[in-house]
């Protein structure tokens, strides 16, 4: 697999942004659904999507290929999920503790979805609820969770795409379960 | 959760991530069969993951790769610098020849416009009448004879080529002229003209033949 997507990449750079096109094909549907989890919007998640693709493309040469492609592009693609979350409440004072919230600043907090009433939950389906319960999370459990669950990626893998130490992301994993466990609860 | 082992709920979360060693799996074993607390606390904790799993994988929107490509930066112009260097070196000639026209016509079409004055390349026996040359009758002009920005009458004999220029040509029933006679009026005839002049130093001229009339 690394090999083909190396022999593609190599292509491109050599001119041929035909190449490029079999990239996108191996890779749309977990970036898409990725995005999608991360935001709650197919049509944002297209666009932010597609938009990795685009600064893959334009940054192809900086790629490393000694390593995996797919936590290459993963981490194009969960960077601009989260900026396109925290520019969505711009009004907040982003560095503030929240109280009780174990340290998180408010970058965690605004991204939480709002909270519905009980019995619209109840009437929900299945896949509009687990996305809802998904979007409550705050916006750094949103992520681990996301990569953890819907791509079952290794937490190592995920450490790698995210930038941060494996102890960070077990926490994550650990608090964002939690969280959802309590949000779950709550109903 | 008071009497609990500080360690249980960690155990629980590694139980999870599927990253818990045996011996601490039957800890956590143990005190859940006796403990309806953390018992209670890691059935949640599964109902969590378990809603996540259930969770359809989502495919990405039809044209999802029409639109990253057509999003692609310098995508056109990409296509027509490698359509071109291609086409390079594929006709190097012709490509010379291109960049020669190219670089005449810039040169040439500024001379075409500022050139506006008559003018004829003097020959010992030519008469001048206002605008007009005129070749004699019995008189023979040796040498090629271009007239710009007026008329040419040949009554006698010219050996060699004869250009008019933006001008008109009049030629007599004695007139002979024994190489090419040319007129012309418009600024690709104009150019064209430059051009051939230009490689007559590179290529031979083919064409000899007498214009009698
Ligand atoms: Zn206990």
């Amino acid at each position: 697999m690394d090999e083909l997507i190396n022999k593609r990449i190599n292509e491109v750079l050599k001119g041929n942004q035909d190449s490029f096109e079999e990239i996108v094909l191996l890779f749309q549907n977990r970036l898409y659904h990725v995005c999608y989890r991360m935001l709650g919007s197919r049509e944002e998640a297209q666009d932010i999507a597609q938009e990795a693709f685009v600064r893959a493309y334009s940054n192809l040469h900086t790629f490393d290929q000694k390593r995996k492609f797919s936590t290459w592009i993963f981490r194009i693609a969960t960077n601009l999920c989260i900026d396109r979350i925290r520019k969505k409440k711009p009004d907040y004072s982003l560095d503030a503790q929240v109280p009780g919230t174990e340290g998180l600043d408010m970058y965690s907090q605004i991204a939480a979805a709002e909270d519905l009433p009980e019995e619209e939950v109840e009437r929900m389906e299945t896949q509009e609820r687990v996305q809802y319960e998904i979007g409550r999370l705050p916006e750094k459990y949103r992520s681990v969770i996301t990569l953890r669950y819907m791509e079952e990626l290794p937490l190592q893998e995920i450490a790698d795409i995210l930038d941060l130490p494996l102890g960070t992301v077990k926490t994550r994993v650990h608090r964002g379960r939690d969280a959802l466990r309590k949000q779950i609860g709550t109903m | 959760m008071t009497n609990c082992p500080n360690e249980v709920v960690q155990y629980m979360h590694e139980y999870l991530d599927g990253e818990i060693a045996p011996e601490q799996e039957q800890v956590l074993n143990e005190h859940l069969a006796t403990c309806e607390e953390c018992q209670k606390l890691f059935d949640e904790l599964s109902d969590a993951v378990a809603l996540l799993e259930l969770a359809d994988p989502m495919q990405a929107p039809v044209g999802f790769t029409e639109g990253v490509m057509a999003r692609l930066p310098q995508r056109t112009q990409q296509k027509k610098k490698t359509g071109v260097n291609r086409w390079l070196r594929k006709h190097p000639m012709l490509s010379a020849a291109a960049l020669f026209l190219i670089l005449m016509s810039a040169a040439l079409f500024s001379s075409y416009n500022t050139n506006e004055q008559f003018s004829v390349t003097m020959q010992p026996n030519l008469i001048i009448e206002g605008d007009t040359v005129v070749v004699p009758a019995g008189e023979v002009v040796k040498g090629d004879l271009v007239v710009k920005n007026g008329d040419l009458r040949i009554e006698g004999q010219v050996d060699g080529n004869v250009t008019v220029i933006r001008g008109e040509k009049y030629m007599a029933s004695t007139a002979v002229v024994t190489g090419n006679i040319e007129e012309i009026d418009e600024l690709f005839d104009w150019l064209w003209y430059k051009m051939k002049t230009a490689f007559k130093g590179l290529a031979p001229d083919k064409t000899e033949n007498q214009d009698t009339e």
